[in-house]
């Protein structure tokens, strides 16, 4: 199966270890992610202002890049590549008189774009078209003795129209672990916001926040917090230090991301794990549980 | 919090530019207070979410806009999941930031941010941030 794949600026960078795993993955689950050739920003954080059609037009572009290759399906990792997305694409739907404005805006475009593109997190393509029993059959390495809480965050939930999943009890990640050979660990703060950009100008409302989620896990008897978004990642990851120093009781942990988890279960090599980026490092949990 | 209200500030057109901009009906809130409770922001606002919906609808434009709430707003979308009536409130707080960005007032200083910073924050962190507090 091919699917057009957009990436987004972070796994370019900072989120090598997402996509490297991702990719790998999905190839071994037989699907081919072929990057969108002329792919652009996809705006990052979906423009809630009722008039401003202008800040829509960057991620319908990519939409359109899609619908050039003649393919209806656009793939994509990062939760908020993927929020931004799927909710300018339902605007676009939703309003022909906003989507004939933006196509408006785009006037250098041969052609317009019709709206007919779906928008899908890489969780739904593993769910919905590969299918969690092909996943089994594929699993070399199960995750056995690995207590995962899996951390959904805002984006993969909220608002309605861009839900993955149940807004207030997901369990997409949940059954991935399961099917990995896991052992998925429930928490309450599985949605919980991580604070987002506020990382910026206030990280002490992140360490706060870090403090809360990763401290929930624990509490449940988590190894690790699987993740899908980088923004998310960097929060409870990268700001540990900052969290300890805030809050002198936190026990700092492992946070990687669910491709990651995938690649090991379907024996992908140290090298598309990229532990390098990670800030608590995962290597010593993963080498104590057989995994590495 | 005393807060005075008038009919001039009730008329003064800035509930409705509110409504506009965010496409939302204000006066659907009813003040069940769901959206502050569920509010991962709310402990450090100086005006919780429920309040600042009926702040706006008495057009208490100074209050609003120079409060700090307005900027601590991540736009989650959980208050928007769980309001019984349906409103979008993080549209409407979306909103006031707008009015302030539209008049040019940002709420990041971008060339404040270190060169440590830059470097070690993921782009959709400093875009995100960005997008939500320059104009």
């Amino acid at each position: 199966m091919k699917l057009s794949y957009f990436p987004g600026c972070t796994l370019k960078n900072h989120a090598r270890n997402f996509e490297d795993s991702t990719l790998f993955a999905m190839d071994k689950l037989g699907v081919e992610a072929v990057e969108l050739d002329r792919w652009n920003c996809c705006g990052t954080v979906f423009s809630l202002s009722a008039d401003d059609l202008m800040r829509q037009v960057a991620p319908i572009r990519n939409l359109l890049r899609t619908s050039e290759r003649g393919d209806s399906q656009l793939m994509t990792g990062c939760s908020m590549c993927f929020n931004t997305l799927k909710r300018a694409n339902h605007r676009a739907r939703a309003n022909g008189e906003d989507l004939a404005r933006m196509n408006d805006f785009m006037y250098d475009e041969p052609v317009d774009y019709a709206g007919d593109v779906d928008v899908l997190h890489v969780l739904e393509v593993v769910r919905d078209q590969i299918g969690f029993d092909a996943i089994r059959e594929q699993v070399v390495k199960p995750l056995e003795g690995l207590r995962v809480a899996c951390y959904y965050g805002c984006m993969l939930v909220r608002p309605n129209e861009a839900a993955i999943d149940d807004a207030e009890n997901p369990r997409v990640l949940e059954d991935l672990i399961t099917v990995l050979g896991g052992e998925p660990v429930d928490f309450s703060h599985k949605t919980e916001c991580c604070g987002a950009h506020q990382t910026v100008d206030k990280p002490e409302i992140i360490a706060d926040k870090t403090y809360e989620i990763l401290g929930s896990a624990k509490a449940q008897g988590a190894d690790t917090v699987a993740v899908s978004c980088p923004l998310c990642a960097f929060n409870l990851d990268h700001r540990q230090e900052a969290t300890l120093k805030i809050h002198s009781d936190f026990h700092s942990m492992p946070v990687v991301y669910f491709s990651q988890l995938m690649a090991i279960a379907l024996g992908g090599s140290e090298s598309v794990l990229r532990l390098d980026l990670h800030h608590t490092p995962p290597g010593p949990l993963l080498t104590g549980k057989g995994l590495l | 919090m005393t807060v005075s209200i008038s009919r001039d500030r009730i008329n003064s057109g800035f509930t409705a530019k509110v409504q506009r901009l965010a496409d939302q009906n204000l006066m659907a809130c009813y003040q069940c207070g769901k959206c502050s409770a569920g509010c991962p922001m709310a402990a450090y606002m100086d005006i919780p979410p429920n309040q600042m919906i009926r702040l706006a609808q008495l057009g208490m434009e100074e209050d609003l806009l120079n409060s700090e709430a307005i900027w601590l707003c991540v736009s989650c979308m959980t208050c928007n999941t769980r309001c019984p009536k349906g409103v979008r409130i993080a549209e409407l707080i979306e909103s006031m930031r707008q009015i302030k960005l539209r008049a040019r007032q940002d709420h990041l200083q971008v060339d404040e941010v270190s060169e440590a910073d830059l470097r070690a924050i993921p782009p959709i962190a400093l875009i995100g941030s960005m997008r939500k507090f320059t104009s």
